[in-house]
Order: C-alpha cells, then structure tokens, then sequence
C-alpha cells in the first residue's frame, strides 16, 4: 500500500533511469535531505554535532570508499586506515603551504592524492586475490603509517610527531581550528557526504559500477565478455582511495583538530571500516551509512544511557558496552548475513505488498 | 519490560538536555579515566587517588570552602577519540561547567590545548603532554607543572653524569632511549639529542609500539649494541614487558632509568626479585604514611567509599592521582580568594592556577609535609619548579625509595627548545603571544 508503484508509468527513458524511480524514494530522499539539513542543526547542541554526527558523517564516508572497492568490485582491502592518513597528511601539508587554495578544493586534492597512492598499492590486485590481496593491502597499513611516523616532513619536524590542523574559513565560515563554528562545520561536512554518496549511488548503477560488478561476480567471466580487469580493479582501487582519503582529511581537519599516524590511523581504523561495510551491507550505498551508524552511534548512545541514564560506573558500562555491542553485531549476522541494508530492501519488498501479501 | 523501555526513552531524549538542578553550588570536576585496555593498570591506581582525595575534601570539609565537589568520571580507554567525547560531553555539565581537565593522556592533551582557549576551561596535564606548553604567554590555558619531560630527560643526564663521575666523562657514553611509540614517547628524543651534542655521548633511541607487548627485537638490540644507560619513556604493558626483557638479558637494573610514568608497583612487580634496583623519576614519596592518607582512610574508606582497594593506597601512581587533585583543589581554593566568590567557573580557576603558591607549610597544613616540591606558577612559567628526583625500587622490601636529591633541570637546553616549539605552535596556529606584565 504505501509501497505501491502502481500508476507510476514511465512514458520516457529518462524516467526510467532516474536514480530513484519510485516516487516514494524519492520523497523519503528530499525528506531526510531536509532532515539533514533543515532540522537537525537547529536541534542538535554541540555535543551531539560534534561527537556523535560529524563522526557518523565521516566515517559514512570512508564506509563509503571502501564498499566501493570492497561492496562492488569484490577487492578486500584492510588499507582504509593508511589511507585516511594519506588523505589528512596530504591536507596538513597543503594546509600549510598553499592555505589560499580554499579548504574545499584541498579536501578534494588530498582525495585525489589519496587515489594516486590507492592506485599504486592496488596494483598487486591485477595479480591476487582475496585474502592474500588482503594481506597486500595490509602491508599498504603498515609501510604507510610507518613512513608518517619516521619521516619528519610529513609532520613539519614537530617534536612529538602530532599535526596540527591550522585556521581555515569556508564562505566566512572558521572551518578547522579550535574556534571553528560547529554548526558550518556540520554543514560543510553534511554536504560533502551527500553528493559524493549521490555521486556514488550514479557511478555504482552505470557502466563503471557494473564493470565492478561483474569482476566481483566472477573475474574471468568478466573478462570473456569484454570487461578490461585492469581498467575496472585499478579505478575501484582510485575512486575509494579518492572517498577514503577525503574522509581522512575532514577526520583529521574538520573533526579531531591534530592527529598522530600511529594513534589515529591504525589497523584498528581499518578494521572498524571494514566491519561498518560487512555489517551495513556489502555493495549499497544505504549499508555503508546504517554501518558507520551501528558503529559509530550505538556505542556512544549505550554509554549515555548506562552512565548518566542508568547510573552505572564508567568501568562496567564500557565493559557492558563492549559484550551488547558484540552480541547485537553476532545477532544481527545472523538475522542477516547480508547486512542491515538487506534488512531494509526486504522490508521495502513486504511493503510494497503490505497489506495483501498474496 | 515497559517501564525499563520508558527510562530508556526518557534517557535518551534528556541526555543532551540534563543540566544539574542541584540546590547548592557545586564544583564539577570530570576526570578522564582508563580502567579498561592495555593502559588499565597504571590509569586505575591514578584515577583511584584522584577521586578518593576529592571524595575526602567532600567528607571531611564539606569540599573546597564549603561548596562540595562534584566528581564525573568518564572512560577514555587511553583512546583520543573517546577522550574527546567525553570532554564534550562533560564540559558543560552543571552550574559551574567543567572546571580543570586533567587528561592524563599525550593524546589526549594535545587534542584538548586548542580546545581549552575557546571553552575557557584550564587543562592541568601535571608532568606529561605538551612540553612547550611550560611557556605561558603562548599557552595560558595549560599547566604542566611540577616539570616537564625535557627537564627530567635532562635531569637523568646529570643523574648518569654523577654516577660517571661528571659531566665530562659522558663523552664516548653510549645512551639508548626505548620509548612509546607515540606523541608521548617521542618528546624526550629531542632534548636529549641536543644534550648528546653538547656533552658528547651517543644517543640511540629505540621505538615499541602500541601497546608495547612486544620488545624481544629492542632488546636484542641492546644486548648487540651493549649501551651504557638506558632510558624509558613507557606507559602501560610497555612497562612491564620492558622491565622482564631486560632481566632477561641481564642489563644491570641500577643503569636502567624509566620515566616518571614507569615507575610504578605494577610495573615492577611482575619482573620479581630481577627488577630490583630499578630506577624513575619522581615529584613525589611513595607510601601510605603521611597523615592526608590516614584522613583518606579514615573519612572515604572507613564509610565503604574508596574507589579502590585499602592495602592500594600509597601506591607511586595513587599517590600521584593524590597529588594532582590536590593541586587542582589549591587552585580552585586561590581561584575562590581571588574572586571572592565559591562560585567560580574555569576562567576563573585559570587565575588560581597561574597564582598557585603551595609551599612547604601549605604541605603541612593539608597533611602532606615533604611529600613533593612547593610549587609556585607564574603568568609566563607555567611548568613551575621543574625539579625531578629519582626513586629505586628494592624488590625484597617491594617498595620504592627516593634515592637521590631533586635536581635543577638543564634549563640552557630546555629553554630554546621551549621557545622554538612554542613559537612554531604560534605560528602554526596564528596565536599572539600574550603579555606577562
């Protein structure tokens, strides 16, 4: 019933190929937007922006990334921290040296360095796969962080090895630093997750997105009918690198402020991502936001409600933290092995039935 | 099951809304704690010393001037980016709002230094974090008083110079530093590098990382390459592991000097009898025989309050959580005469804290006679006395013992290193230095 396509024709082929051709979809999509947009900030303080949705937002991103090479091209890599480190030394150097470039083109910039190391490390994958492509890409973790942590350049000779991210405005806006608005901070971030998941969303369902496909379905298949591996492995390896490398920028920018390679960026990060994909849902756009929101939020939202809601001691709720979230992670596996983003199609199909379901 | 989801509901929907509707003034301190991960064993003696001296002042005083202190402990995990959460979720709680942080992390501190101008919140990072944050005019926010990590790294050169027999005879010596792998362990490196320059010996420093379980290869090293001190900058596992690995190829304990963060119980213990003679830094005695534990003991323990276990008081790192909240409460007390008022709010702690004066018969008058160096902060030296002395520790009576006068740092070494760092934070961050006049 409230589902129901019935009636929507589509009298031309531009209709039919919308990025949302059910009208609901459509209105769900304009509602969260407004959501996002028009209603959250003005109802949030500024720990709920700072602490809990601006993280959310950045790890949706870097989620985002990595299902793009994981989710849709089949690559499994456990490179995400090294290169959201790429991206946040890439911005503090450019920071540094160029600020008058304005902080959005640096954030795209570091992404596009990002691709440029992401491709160079994936090019093992032309030769392996699965999990020694795995293990590749883990030697990515560890050579990069280590390189950040020995080469005093990276970090402008600091004594401690920290970035510092410096000033910078947006439209007039203090953007990073420690005087930054939260609010435009949010809005800036907000924004750039949502076109670049728009952005994601078109390329996935268009020719390059089913290239990917069709060598995460079977590679030498893939290949048969015409799908070049190179091509195809090397650019899911370039635009996630691009999606995780802004990530760090803004992670390290926008979010934490300063940043260490060894603290910020380890392989724990890298897993972390790697678990929002596995339990949002492999290869949706949708499962890489529910992910980053299961890891990101839950937690948080658990402590609040031990410690200040049911008074228990700091210690036992973390430790109580710890045991819910694994168990909902185990209980939700198996509901659904697919991911929460399954969850959400199948509930998608009952309701387009809902209620004559014969 | 209906009620149970009602609290949940209500829990959540109140939480960013909860603000304390407490009748009387309270002063609100959060305290950053770990009592989980790798870095539980040497964070929970501290946030037990911390909290069971503040609980005392509540019990016996009625709390500092007669408004009680209102302690909100929240887990970090030694993890920067909880840390951050749990200062944003802290610093605005109740009337009077955050009054110190205290965050007892590397990490941690340098995340929260840019914070704090903005917030108006002091950050009292006693004797770790920012080193250059000892220079007030660039940073007015931060205290890391009683010393910093490049006065100790220079107090343990002079130690090692006595041992040798003068300064002169450190030439050709051979130093190692093992250290964190991290914002923390790396601090010292410098110094110590100038002083190898200046003094002539040769200084090798050998990273562990996080957490630090694993040192086999580092000490190898030492065994091949035979150093004749060695320095440690650990915190945690790291500790530990590092004490048995160096039993283990039988390095002379007595030329092994740690900093004053491996320097605890925990960390020597587990290498039994081969630890004795172990040496770290101190600010403070060990033990539970001064009279501000026996009012612990009797006002918080005896009512079923402490935090932790009685036999645990005095332990080095409780001992220190002690120290620093009693540091923290002079300055919220100076903070209170200043302004005349018990109802001060972090801007105004700031100015206890940059007039705090706790000398010896302040000590004595809270139960702490001799227990650690007075104190005096200026607006421009924010790292106040810096002297650092050093503790042994004797595996057959397991206790530790300070074995060595407090020594003045290096401060030709320290004090251009302070200004350059200082000075690149200022440019990097475009801040003007203030006026100390």
């Amino acid at each position: 019933m409230i589902y129901r396509e019935t009636g929507q024709f589509k009298a031309n082929y531009q209709d039919d190929q919308a990025l949302f051709p059910i009208e609901q979809d459509r209105y769900v999509i304009f509602g969260i937007l407004f959501l996002v947009f028009g209603v959250v900030p003005y109802l949030m303080n500024e720990y709920w922006l700072n602490a809990i949705l601006l993280p959310f937002l950045i790890y949706s991103l870097a989620a985002l990334g990595l299902n793009i090479l994981t989710g849709y091209c089949g690559q499994l890599s456990l490179g995400t921290g090294a290169f959201m480190a790429v991206g946040a030394f890439s911005i503090y150097k450019l920071m540094v040296a160029v600020p008058d470039l304005g902080f959005i083109p640096l954030v795209v910039l570091s992404g596009l360095i990002t691709a440029a190391v992401g491709t160079l490390f994936g090019l093992p994958s032309l030769r392996i796969k699965g999990f020694y492509l795995a293990v590749a890409t883990l030697a990515a973790q560890f050579f990069l962080i280590w390189l950040f942590n020995k080469v005093g350049w990276f970090y402008n000779y600091s004594a401690s090895g920290m970035i510092n991210s410096p000033p910078m405005t947006v439209f007039g806006f203090t953007i990073t630093g420690p005087e930054g608005n939260m609010t435009a901070k949010y809005y800036l971030v907000a924004a750039i997750v949502a076109v670049f998941a728009l952005a994601a969303k078109n390329i996935a369902r268009g020719r390059i997105g089913r290239n990917w496909m069709a060598i995460r379905d079977m590679d030498i298949a893939a290949e048969l009918i015409g799908v070049r591996p190179l091509i195809a492995k090397l650019s899911a390896f370039a635009v996630s690198s691009f999606y995780v490398g802004m990530a760090g920028a803004l992670y390290f920018a926008v979010w934490l402020g300063s940043a260490e390679a060894t603290e910020a960026f380890d392989i724990n990060q890298s897993f972390l991502v790697l678990f929002m994909i596995i339990i949002g849902g492999l290869g949706s756009v949708l499962g890489s936001f529910l992910g980053a929101a299961f890891l990101v939020i839950l937690p948080i939202m658990l402590k609040n409600i031990l410690v200040d809601g049911l008074g228990t001691d700091s210690a036992l709720a973390t430790h109580l933290e710890f045991i819910i979230v694994g168990v909902l992670i185990i209980g939700f596996l198996i509901v659904e092995p697919h991911g929460l983003a399954r969850l959400w199609r199948i509930a998608k199909e009952k309701l387009r039935l809902w209620p004559f379901p014969y | 099951m209906r009620t149970l989801t009602r609290t949940i509901v209500v829990a959540l929907f109140s939480l960013p809304l909860m603000s304390g509707i407490a009748s009387a003034y309270e002063l609100v301190m959060p305290t950053l704690d770990y009592r989980t991960g790798p870095y539980a064993p040497n964070g929970i003696p501290f946030a037990n010393g911390y909290g069971d001296y503040l609980n005392m002042l509540n019990e016996r005083d009625g709390g500092i001037n007669g408004a009680r202190i209102s302690l909100i402990p929240c887990e970090t995990g030694y993890n920067t980016k909880r840390g951050v959460e749990c200062y944003e979720n802290t610093k605005n709680e109740g009337e009077s709002g955050a009054l110190v942080f205290q965050p007892l992390s590397t990490g941690i501190t340098y995340q929260l230094i840019p914070k704090a101008s903005v917030d108006q919140i002091p950050i009292f990072s006693m004797g770790y974090g920012r080193t250059s944050a000892a220079n007030g005019k660039v940073f007015p926010w931060v205290f890391n008083f009683p010393a910093t990590y490049w006065s100790q790294a220079t107090v343990f050169v002079q130690y090692i110079a006595e041992q040798e027999g003068g300064m002169e005879n450190l030439k050709g010596k051979k130093i190692a530093l093992v250290y964190h792998n991290s914002a923390y362990g790396k601090e010292p490196i410098r110094t110590l590098e100038s002083a190898a320059e200046k003094f002539g010996f040769e200084f090798m420093a050998l990273p562990v990382d996080h957490p630090g379980q694993e040192q086999k290869a580092t000490w190898l090293q030492i065994r091949r390459e035979k150093p004749d001190w060695v320095m440690m900058w650990g915190w945690g596992v790291m500790n530990q592991v590092a004490i048995k690995e160096a039993a283990s190829i039988r390095y002379p304990m007595n030329r092994f000097i740690g900093v004053w963060w491996s320097g605890s119980e925990n960390d020597v213990l587990p290498a039994g009898a081969a630890a004795d003679g172990y040496l770290s830094g101190a600010f403070h005695q060990p033990g539970d025989g001064f009279p501000v534990h026996d009012d612990i003991k009797k006002h918080v323990y005896d009512k079923g309050m402490g935090l932790g276990e009685r036999e645990r008081i005095g332990e080095v790192l409780y001992n220190r959580g002690m120290v620093a909240a009693m540091w923290s409460s002079e300055a919220i007390r100076k903070a209170m005469e200043i302004h005349g008022t018990n109802e001060v709010k972090g801007v105004h702690v700031r100015d206890g804290f940059e007039a705090l004066e706790v000398d010896e018969a302040r000590l004595k008058e809270l139960g702490m006679e001799g227990f650690t160096i007075p104190v005096k902060i200026t607006c421009e030296n924010h790292e106040g006395p810096g002297q650092v002395a050093l503790q042994q520790w004797d595996a057959k009576a397991k206790q530790w013992n300070l074995v060595s006068d407090f020594y003045e740092p290096l401060r030709d070494i320290t004090g251009p290193l302070i200004a350059e760092d200082s000075a690149q934070y200022a440019a990097e961050n475009s801040v003007t230095e203030r006026s100390c006049n």
